[in-house]
């Protein structure tokens, strides 16, 4: 485990570690809610053998730097640490951990929230799925920028599927 | 102008890592995407704009109206589908 809030990296991760080393020290803690997405077995449908993930490297760091900031400034939180895998990953896998420390409960499980929703559709992250009938990389949810549109924030993530593609210009 | 272009996921496939393109001054990302796609060929197939892509200026999500200048980077790619 390094130190930091951010560790994109291959290794997997220890949940209680994890949440160990981020209370570690303050006594004004109160509250720790931790999130972590897994590799499901089947996706839309099909079976999932394994999963891909590709990262922008210095971009991805920096954008989830900006969430962390982003979320101290809304909600009352003490500490966060995100952690995201890459490479290839087996079904059941861990992909992600978000953990936050605060005072009190509410908090922490909105800071938590947030931050998952936030870094769904604005760090740079591609999963690609292989299964038995070969690979494809995984499209973006429209669901997903609905989620962190609740916070107020437009993610303009996936493609608008209504109509022709957009011109963009 | 210099500007150093990368690649990710899908678009990375098809074109490679990246590479330096020189693009005259006052050029913003939709212009240079499009100078890419003047190349004709497999960069016309992974960026044309019938494809959905994002883009980036100096690692932060950025718009196609994003002025950009000498020595930029710019990364071009599918949406985002992380955590």
């Amino acid at each position: 485990m390094s130190a930091g809030r951010v560790s994109i990296r291959q290794d997997d991760f220890d949940l209680g570690a994890e949440v160990a080393a981020l209370r570690k020290g303050d006594g004004g803690v109160g509250a720790v809610a931790a999130f972590i997405g897994t590799v499901r077995d089947r996706n839309d449908g099909a079976s999932v053998q394994s999963l891909e993930l590709e990262h922008y490297p210095g971009m991805t760091e920096a954008a989830i730097e900006a969430m962390i900031d982003e979320a101290m400034r809304r909600f009352e939180i003490r500490a966060a640490r995100v952690v995201h895998r890459v490479g290839v990953l087996a079904p059941s896998a861990q992909i992600v951990l978000v953990a936050v420390t605060s005072a009190h409960r509410g908090s922490a499980f909105q800071a938590c929230e947030f931050l998952m929703d936030y870094l769904k559709t604005q760090a740079p992250f591609w999963k690609k799925e292989a299964g038995p009938a070969g690979v494809r990389w995984v499209d973006a949810r429209v669901a997903d920028d609905a989620a962190l549109a609740r916070w107020g924030i437009a993610a303009d993530n996936a493609p608008d599927r209504s109509g022709a593609a957009p011109a963009q210009r | 102008m210099k500007i150093a272009v990368r690649y990710f996921a899908s678009v990375r496939e098809a074109l490679g890592p990246g590479e330096d393109v020189e693009i005259g001054a006052g050029a913003d990302i939709a212009a240079l995407r499009d100078a890419l796609i003047a190349r004709g060929g497999r960069h016309a197939e992974a960026l044309g704009r019938e494809r959905v892509l994002r883009g980036a200026r100096n690692l932060v999500l950025s718009g196609e109206t994003t002025a950009l200048g000498e020595g930029d980077e710019v990364g071009f790619f599918p949406p985002l589908t992380g955590g």
